[in-house]
C-alpha cells in the first residue's frame, strides 16, 4: 500500500466514525423524543362517550390552563385559534382546537390529545413548539386532560384553518425542536408529596401543571427553556415587552410576605386594598383565576407562598440627575399626583401607593414604562366589576418625560430603584 | 331645508369663534373633578377625559371624537368593536381588553348622558362647487350609486339618531376622512352588514373629502341632542343598527 493509499483510507476511517456518531447521535435524539410514550389508539371513533359531568370539569380545567388565552383570538369564535405568541425565535401561532374535522381536532382521540399535552406531539407525530406550554401540561393526569377533551369536542366546531408559524430557519425544522426537546424536556408527572398538606399538592398541581405560572414567571436560557433551577426566578415575557416578576421573591411578586386571603383575593378579583394586577397578569385574572374555586385559589397560595425566598441582593441604585428629577416632579404633579397622591400614597382599592410600589421598583423598567405608556384598566371581575384605570400617558408625554417621571417615582418617598434612561424607555418594545 | 338655514347661520358665527378656538384647542390637561378621588363613574373615565376631554379635542397625537352625547348603543358598540379587534386603535384596543360587556354598557351610558356644549366648528375654505357637492350627498344622497343621505341615519340635524347612530357634527374633519378611509380599505369594520363600508367604498376620495370638510365647518346649538328613532327603515342595511 502506498503512503498516498495509506492516508485516504485512514480519511475514510475517520469520515465513517463521524458519520456513525451523527447516526448515533440522531438516533439517541429521536429517542429522547419519544421515551416513554404508549401506543396512541386514532379516531375519534375510540372516545367514550362523555358525561355532562366531565364536560363541565372539562371547562372549568380550560380556565384554570387558560387555554383560550392563547387558542382564541378577539372577535374570533372560541378555540378557534390563530393568535400569535412572539418569541425571540419567531411567531408561534396557536392552532384551531374546536371539534371541526377538518381545521380543528375533530378527528383526534383522547389518546392523541394525551399525547399533545403529555408529550408536546400532534396527531400526525409532529413535534409540537413548547409555545404550547406542554413543558407545564405534562403534569396534567390522564384523567384531566380526558375531561378537557370531552369539553373541546363539546364546544361549536369553527372552520378556521391554522395559520403558519412564522420562524426562521433553524427554528422551523423538527430537527431542531427535536434537539430542543431532547436538552429541556421530559414528559412528567408530580407525584403527590405526602409530607406536604392536601392543600399544598393540589396547589402545587394548579400551579406548575394547568396555570402553567412557571411559563411565563420563570426565567429562561438563551434557547428559551426554563430552567428548573431558576423556577418561578421571573424574567421577561418571551414577547420581551413585559416582565413576569419572580414568584420566589417578596419584593417582586412573592406572596410569602401577604395574608393568604390578600394573595387568593388578588387572584379571585385582580384587586386588593393597596395592590392590583395589570399588563398581562390582568389577562390571567380576567379569562382564567377569576373563575376558579375559593378552594383552589386557597390552594394554588398555599403552594406560591411556601415557595423558598430567593431574594435579589441590593445594589447600587443609580440616581437620576436633579434635572432629571425636577422635571419628573413636575410632569408627576401636573398628571399624576391627582390619582397617586403627592406622596405616592394612593386611593385604597381605586388607584395604587406608588410608595413602596413592587411593580415601580422592579429592577427591569419595563412593566412601569409599559403602564406610563399604555395606561390600562385593571380586570373587570365579580369582585370588582367597574375598575378604575390609568390614561395611556405615550398620547401626551414624549419618551424622556416618561424616563422622568419613571425615574422620579422610583427614586421618591423612600423608593430606591435605578434610574430609567430614555434609551431604556425606548428598548421597552 | 332647515338644516341647510341653520348650517348658513352657523357658518356666519363661525367668523367670531376663531379666537375661542384656538384656546379651546388647547384646553388644559383635563383635572379630577374632585380633589380627592370619589369612587365614582366621573372618577373611573378620567382615564379617558386625557384624550378625549370634555368634548373630545384633537391633538397632534391623532383625532380625538367627541364622545359626550352620543347615543349610548353607539357607543357601547364601538367598545366592543375596541375589545374585539374588529376596530382598530392600539390606545383603545389596550384599555378596554379586560372589560366585562355590563362594564363597557355603563360606560357608554355614561358618556351618552353627559350633556355637554358642543365646541365650536372647525374654519374650513370650500368652493361654492366643492360645497353643492357636500350639501347634497349629505342632505340628498346620490341614489343612482346606492348612497343614501347622510341625514336619511344620522338624523336631521346630523346629531345622531337613536339608539345607535353617532352625530357627525363637530368633530374634526381629519378624523372624519380617516374614518371613511379606514373603511375604504377595511381597516375599520363594523358588525355585518358594515353599511359604512359600504357608503365609504360608493364614494369618490374627492367626495369624502369635501363631506368630511363640509360636516366639520357646521355647529350644533346648545342643547341638541340625537333623534328619536325615525320609525321608517334604514334606506341602506346596518348591523350597527339593527339592535
Amino acid at each position: 500500500m502506498t503512503q498516498e493509499q495509506m492516508k485516504s483510507s485512514r480519511w475514510k476511517r475517520w469520515l465513517l466514525y463521524v458519520a456513525a456518531a451523527f447516526v448515533l447521535l440522531a438516533l439517541l435524539i429521536a429517542w429522547l423524543n419519544v421515551r416513554g410514550e404508549a401506543p396512541v389508539e386514532v379516531g375519534p371513533q375510540t372516545a367514550v362517550a362523555a358525561t355532562p359531568a366531565q364536560i363541565e370539569r372539562g371547562a372549568y380545567l380550560a380556565r384554570a390552563g387558560n387555554c383560550m388565552g392563547c387558542h382564541s383570538t378577539a372577535g374570533s369564535p372560541e378555540f378557534a385559534g390563530g393568535r400569535g405568541v412572539d418569541t425571540p425565535f419567531g411567531t408561534v401561532f396557536a392552532p384551531n382546537i374546536t371539534p371541526d374535522p377538518k381545521t380543528g381536532i375533530g378527528n383526534w382521540s383522547s389518546s392523541e390529545f394525551w399525547r399533545a399535552m403529555h408529550h408536546g406531539r400532534s396527531k400526525d407525530g409532529h413535534l409540537l413548539y413548547p409555545a404550547f406550554p406542554y413543558p407545564s401540561y405534562t403534569n396534567v393526569t390522564r384523567e384531566d386532560s380526558d375531561a378537557l377533551y370531552a369539553y373541546l369536542r363539546s364546544v361549536k366546531a369553527m372552520e378556521q384553518a391554522n395559520k403558519a408559524h412564522a420562524l426562521p430557519f433553524p427554528y422551523n425544522t423538527q430537527a431542531a425542536l427535536a434537539a430542543w426537546r431532547a436538552m429541556f424536556f421530559r414528559a412528567g408527572s408530580l407525584e403527590p408529596e405526602p409530607q406536604k398538606s392536601a392543600e399544598w399538592n393540589r396547589g402545587r398541581y394548579l400551579v406548575d401543571a394547568l396555570a402553567h405560572c412557571a411559563a411565563c414567571h420563570s426565567s429562561r436560557n438563551f434557547l428559551g427553556a426554563t430552567s428548573l433551577n431558576a423556577n418561578f426566578a421571573g424574567g421577561l415575557m418571551p414577547d420581551e415587552a413585559w416582565y413576569a416578576p419572580s414568584l420566589a421573591d417578596p419584593k417582586e411578586a412573592g406572596f410569602q410576605k401577604w395574608s393568604r386571603q390578600d394573595a387568593a383575593k388578588l387572584l379571585k378579583d385582580g384587586l386588593t386594598s393597596h395592590a392590583g394586577v395589570t399588563g398581562p397578569m390582568a389577562e390571567v385574572v380576567f379569562s382564567s383565576t377569576q373563575y376558579l374555586s375559593q378552594q383552589d385559589l386557597n390552594a394554588m397560595v398555599e403552594y406560591l407562598a411556601a415557595i423558598p425566598v430567593r431574594e435579589t441582593e441590593n445594589k447600587d441604585v443609580a440616581r437620576g440627575s436633579s434635572d432629571v428629577l425636577a422635571r419628573g416632579g413636575k410632569l408627576y404633579e401636573r398628571h399624576c399626583a391627582s390619582c397617586h397622591g403627592d406622596k405616592g400614597q394612593g386611593v385604597p382599592s381605586m388607584y395604587p401607593p406608588l410608595a413602596g410600589n413592587r411593580a415601580v421598583l422592579l429592577d427591569s423598567p419595563n412593566n412601569l414604562v409599559q403602564i406610563i405608556r399604555m395606561g390600562g384598566f385593571l380586570p373587570s371581575t365579580s369582585g370588582n366589576p367597574q375598575p378604575f384605570g390609568m390614561p395611556p400617558f405615550q398620547q401626551v408625554l414624549s419618551s424622556e418625560d416618561v424616563a422622568a417621571v419613571a425615574t422620579y417615582v422610583r427614586q421618591s418617598w423612600g423608593n430606591s430603584a435605578p434610574a430609567v434612561s430614555v434609551f431604556a424607555v425606548h428598548r421597552v418594545k | 331645508m332647515r338644516l341647510l338655514v341653520y348650517f348658513r347661520t352657523a357658518a356666519a358665527a363661525l367668523l367670531f369663534s376663531a379666537g375661542p378656538l384656538s384656546c379651546w384647542s388647547q384646553a388644559a390637561p383635563a383635572q379630577p373633578p374632585a380633589a380627592t378621588p370619589q369612587n365614582t363613574m366621573a372618577q373611573r373615565m378620567q382615564a379617558c377625559v386625557v384624550c378625549h376631554g370634555r368634548e373630545g379635542r384633537a391633538t397632534d397625537q391623532g383625532y380625538f371624537p367627541r364622545i359626550a352625547g352620543k347615543p349610548a348603543a353607539y357607543l357601547y358598540n364601538q367598545l366592543q368593536n375596541f375589545r374585539s379587534g374588529l376596530r382598530r386603535y392600539e390606545a383603545m384596543n389596550h384599555l378596554v381588553q379586560h372589560m366585562s360587556d355590563d362594564y363597557l354598557r355603563d360606560i357608554a351610558k355614561y358618556f351618552a348622558e353627559l350633556d355637554l356644549p358642543y365646541p365650536p366648528a372647525q374654519v374650513t375654505k370650500l368652493t361654492p362647487e366643492e360645497n353643492r357637492t357636500a350639501e347634497n350627498l349629505v342632505l340628498r344622497g346620490a341614489p343612482d350609486r346606492g348612497i343614501p343621505a347622510c341625514v336619511s341615519c344620522h338624523g336631521q340635524q346630523m346629531a345622531g339618531m337613536l339608539p345607535a347612530m353617532p352625530g357627525l357634527l363637530t368633530l374634526p374633519s381629519d378624523y372624519l376622512a380617516a374614518q371613511m378611509g379606514a373603511w375604504r380599505t377595511g381597516k375599520r369594520k363594523a358588525k355585518a352588514p358594515d353599511c359604512m363600508a359600504d357608503v365609504a367604498k360608493r364614494l369618490a376620495p374627492e367626495e369624502v373629502s369635501v363631506v368630511a370638510k363640509w360636516l366639520s365647518a357646521q355647529t350644533l346649538p346648545t342643547g341638541v341632542k340625537p333623534a328619536p328613532p325615525s320609525g321608517q327603515p334604514l334606506p341602506i342595511r346596518c348591523g350597527s343598527g339593527e339592535q
